[in-house]
């Protein structure tokens, strides 16, 4: 359908707006639940914090009540370990979402996220040379 | 702080069965070719992510004409290289405009360092990341792409006309070529390591 609307950018006066320029069909809040921030645990997810599948989650009962957007996320989690970021751009969802969502996922123990290093800690000077010597090799 | 350091060497004999993700970010003006930097170098395809604006953005954007729209979109690009298992280093391309710097102080907040690019025919779009990273003391590089058909300054030329700190490592780039890419990224990171040194030499003395 998309033929139609091309050129015509979604403004154009009299032009309907088709497939995704019509955004999306759930809005973000929706399933968020309304919520902007991610529950009571009161974790805030950085941009690089890193996903893991938690290695004792709950079973297939509990996962069954999930909503989508949450098992799309976890579904990317087994495949590999992410960032946060990286899980918003492969689920196409808002940062913002993905944090909510992430935050439930935490919660009820499917996943694990690992704290981003603290910047008075940063760069070790072990693995500075690490990533040197890594971007050079690569 | 003492206990820090102990804590750190803690730390770090676990980092490497913990997975450890380091942050750097590329800011510059509009159209210097940030895009292209994180993709010349990534190892994924440059990924955009979306950050939802609501109250933020409302009071500067323009939203005449269009009153029911409360939420703008910023999308922010980034890419990641893998160093080891367990070690990468994710890039993040900062949006340019500058209502959108409340999102830099979260982008910035842990980051390893930034590499702020440059373009000879307007040096004055990367004022801003300039002055930014080097109020915050975030280490950071230039990194003057060098576009065809630009006038070729010396790294010396173009310290002097930022105005940048004593040591600031100024480079000249292909942003496109990945071995250029990885130059830049190479120098940033010593850079930040002899900053770190030296804070801490400081802290001590």
């Amino acid at each position: 359908m998309n033929e139609d609307s091309t050129g015509d950018g979604p403004s154009a006066p009299g032009s309907q707006w088709y497939d995704a320029e019509a955004g999306p069909l759930v809005r973000p809040y929706a399933m968020t639940g309304g919520r902007t921030k991610p529950g009571p645990s009161n974790v805030r997810f950085d941009l690089i914090a890193l996903v893991v599948v938690d290695d004792d989650p709950p079973g297939p009962a509990d996962e069954a009540l999930l909503g989508p957007e949450h098992r799309s996320l976890l579904t990317l989690c087994r495949a590999e370990t992410q960032s946060v970021a990286e899980l918003a751009a492969d689920a196409d969802l808002p940062v913002g979402v993905v944090r909510v969502l992430l935050g439930d996922l935490l919660e009820s123990g499917f996943v694990r996220v690992s704290r981003p290093v603290p910047p008075a800690q940063l760069p070790d000077e072990r693995i500075l040379r690490e990533v040197i010597d890594g971007l050079r090799a690569l | 702080m003492a206990y820090e350091r102990s804590e750190r060497t803690g730390a770090c004999d676990e980092t490497d069965s913990t997975a450890l993700a380091l942050k750097i970010l590329v800011a510059g003006g509009f159209g210097v070719g940030k895009t292209t930097l994180v993709g010349a170098v990534s190892e994924i395809r440059p990924l955009r992510t979306e950050e939802q604006l609501s109250r933020a953005g409302q009071s500067v954007d323009d939203t005449g004409g269009v009153d029911q729209k409360t939420t703008t979109t910023v999308a922010m690009d980034f890419g990641r290289i893998t160093i080891r298992s367990g070690l990468s280093l994710y890039l993040f391309g900062t949006p340019g405009q500058d209502r959108f710097w409340f999102l830099w102080d979260e982008l910035s907040q842990g980051a390893l360092g930034a590499v702020v690019l440059a373009d000879t025919r307007r040096l004055e779009d990367c004022f801003p990341a300039v002055d930014y990273f080097e109020h915050r003391k975030i280490p950071f590089v230039v990194a003057v792409n060098c576009f065809t058909g630009a006038r070729t300054y010396g790294a010396a030329d173009v310290s002097l006309a930022l105005d940048l700190d004593r040591g600031t490592p100024v480079v000249l780039c292909d942003a496109r070529d990945r071995d250029s890419g990885k130059e830049v990224l190479i120098r940033l990171v010593e850079y930040a390591g002899r900053m770190h040194t030296a804070r801490l030499l400081d802290s001590v003395g």
